[in-house]
């Protein structure tokens, strides 16, 4: 979740909606239905206050309770200190977490209705693995992070101040249409027209109007408005945001070198199991041969045989291993005619684009021609797809590359472990992956990673 | 016949040089960088007494060591056109393979290096290469053959027909694949006949055209 929090949201300005009047319509209503938001998150927030409360209260009886009936008192004394904390055992944390789900609800709501986007600011639950934390750690975890005060902060603020700038242009176009235009409309029904000096129909639908056209222009202001108050409290604070930023390379540091040591043990056994053993069997066929090569010449022929099939083999797999370490054709060509190559020996019917000036840093071209390895392979396994599109170019200080494919879509991220792990690399560069495959094709996967290029390549081929 | 040969590392490049002559062949230049592969190539042309017949370029050679050798092939053969020229590499690539058949002519050959080991072969490639064939790689054909997989003309043909095209489009010719398959040289232009006619393609007499059009077929 935090993760990806740091990572600036390129689509994030995508949301704004253009000004006009419909848009102006729609802001009204979005603009009412946020104190409800508002309101469940006051409900969330009395949760811990009455935790707190009735825990105060409880032992305030116990200390102040004496003389002769401090017997009964002595009790409720108990039964408030007991009630308070189990709310506080009970409720608290539950309730604390269902408010940050309530904030990240916000949080994509002011980017998707007003173009503001905010940051979780959330710092990731102490500990490895995703099992549930006991309850001490799990409250120490919530209080001790910065955000949790400050969404509490924005729920008293959105009380008194929030829910009124929200809903002020739906209040506005009300008042317009109840006080003013209605009765000036049906003048015979029960609702007194506002007395003030001159009132006739005309003005009060004129002010009606006013009114109405009020709220409607100033909702999406009034909108924003609330987005970016809110943004004050909800967005991840300067030092939060370094938090999050040496938390998120901590672990990718951590991933990037556990798995660079598979990588090496899997290159070193694979070695030690394939071209080291036949090499070995070479030796001993060879010196074999040596010996047989006076008393049988027929024989030694045959083993030298054997021995040249052996080398030929121990370069065939010294061949698979070094593709899999760094492809040949990716050293003298760059990603694109490497990942021409790949789309070659896919066996899809792909069609390439790249638009790269220069060459990306090697480990960034190695990491991406493993991507779209990894995504021609899904094509091939998965999607049953007719055409593939694979766009590669270098924009805003982003190495940027899309796969297509008209195939079946409906895949699913989170079930295969290849596109996680094209990820976890991909993060070590702050790299972003992003997976659109709604059923029935067509499935996009984007890529994402900064970098520079190298100055344009000068020789042609 | 006279070869040049660029190669970077000394053993192989003497290696070669061995094996070529002892099977009768002229090494004229033997080099170790792609400049001086270029300037053996185009000396003296275009009718020198002395002009190579053909060349074995390693694809990696100095200063960049690249693709610097497949770069020197193919200038050289935009400068004249239609050069033999043998391409070895440690890996074979189908992107190089293409942009070596691109011209469209023959006289073009991209081996894997360990296809050295078999000298008869080898310099049987050589020869074919500089007499204007091709020398497919079998691991370039049968990664094309596994692309044209889902193309219903190749899916229609019988294992037979499949063996021979693999073997033709390697740059055989019908006496080789005969000897290749133990049948008769007959059997095998019944089964090219046969292939051509399910691949749509024009029937040819000239083995190299053939040869090419079929890897044209291939690599669409």
């Amino acid at each position: 979740m935090s993760q990806t929090a740091m990572i600036p949201d390129s689509q994030g300005q995508r949301g704004a909606r253009p000004w006009g009047f419909g848009g102006g319509i729609i802001a009204v209503f979005r603009g009412l239905a946020l104190p409800g938001l508002m309101l469940s998150a006051l409900g969330l927030l009395l949760v811990p206050l009455v935790s707190v409360f009735l825990t105060a209260l409880g032992a305030g009886v116990l200390i102040v309770g004496d003389g002769p009936s401090g017997d009964h008192r002595f009790l409720l004394g108990l039964a408030l200190l007991a009630g308070g904390l189990a709310i506080g055992r009970v409720f608290v944390p539950a309730a604390l977490l269902a408010l940050r789900r309530l904030a990240s609800v916000i949080r994509r709501l002011a980017g998707e209705w007003s173009g503001v986007p905010i940051a979780v600011p959330y710092q990731p639950p102490p500990g490895p693995g995703q099992q549930k934390l006991p309850f001490r750690s799990r409250l120490l975890w919530l209080a001790s992070d910065p955000a949790t005060w400050r969404d509490l902060l924005w729920v008293a603020v959105s009380v008194c101040v929030g829910w009124v700038i929200a809903a002020l242009p739906a209040i506005l176009a009300g008042i317009g249409l109840v006080g003013f235009i209605y009765p000036a409309a049906r003048p015979g029904m029960g609702i007194p027209p506002p007395a003030f000096p001159g009132n006739s129909r005309g003005t009060l639908l004129a002010i009606g109007i006013a009114f109405v056209l009020l709220g409607v222009v100033s909702a999406q202001w009034l909108l924003r408005a609330y987005f970016w108050l809110a943004r004050s409290m909800l967005a991840p604070t300067g030092q939060a945001e370094l938090a999050l930023r040496v938390s998120h390379l901590a672990q990718t540091r951590s991933e990037t070198l556990d798995s660079g040591a598979t990588e090496i043990r899997r290159i070193e056994r694979d070695l030690h199991d394939g071209a080291q053993a036949r090499l070995v069997a070479m030796g001993m066929t060879l010196s074999a041969a040596e010996e047989l090569l006076d008393s049988s010449p027929a024989a030694a022929r045959a083993l030298l045989i054997e021995a040249r099939e052996s080398s030929a083999k121990a370069l065939a797999e010294l061949r698979a291993l070094i593709r899999g370490i760094h492809p040949p054709v990716l050293a003298d060509r760059g990603l694109a005619d490497a990942v021409r190559a790949l789309a070659l020996d896919s066996g899809l019917n792909v069609d390439v684009v790249a638009g790269l000036p220069g060459r990306p840093q090697a480990p960034v071209e190695s990491a991406a021609y493993f991507a779209v390895s990894e995504m021609l392979a899904n094509v091939s396994k998965h999607a049953h797809a007719r055409r593939t599109w694979i766009d590669m170019r270098h924009e805003r200080g982003m190495l940027r590359v899309d796969v297509t494919d008209d195939g079946q879509g409906g895949a699913d991220p989170s079930r295969g472990s290849g596109l996680h792990g094209i990820e976890r690399r991909l993060a070590a560069f702050d790299g972003i992956l992003a997976l659109n495959s709604p059923p029935g094709g067509p499935t996009v996967v984007t890529m994402e990673i900064p970098c520079a290029l190298s100055s344009p390549k000068t020789s042609s081929c | 016949m006279r070869v040049v040969i660029a190669e970077d590392l000394f053993l192989l490049r003497d290696g070669l040089t061995r094996l070529l002559e002892a099977h009768g062949l002229e090494v004229c230049a033997a080099v170790d960088n792609g400049k001086d592969l270029l300037a053996a190539l185009t000396a003296g042309r275009p009718d020198g007494p002395n002009v190579p017949d053909v060349a074995v370029v390693d694809v990696r050679l100095p200063p960049t060591f690249t693709d610097e050798g497949l770069r020197a092939a193919l200038a050289a053969r935009r400068e004249v056109p239609g050069l033999p020229v043998l391409v070895l590499s440690q890996y074979v690539e189908q992107l190089y393979a293409r942009e070596l058949l691109a011209c469209g002519e023959g006289g073009i050959g991209y081996l894997l290096k360990d296809r050295v080991f078999d000298s008869a072969q080898f310099v049987d490639a050589v020869r074919r290469v500089a007499a204007g064939g091709t020398a497919m790689d079998p691991e370039v054909i049968a990664r094309l053959l596994a692309r044209s997989s889902g193309d219903s003309a190749i899916s229609g043909l019988s294992p037979r027909e499949c063996e021979v095209l693999a073997l033709m489009a390697e740059g055989r010719s019908n006496a080789a694949i005969a000897q290749r398959l133990y049948v008769s040289e007959r059997a095998v232009a019944k089964h090219t006949a046969s292939i051509f006619l399910k691949l749509g393609l024009q029937p040819s007499d000239d083995d190299n055209r053939r040869v090419l059009a079929v890897l044209a077929y291939l690599g669409r």
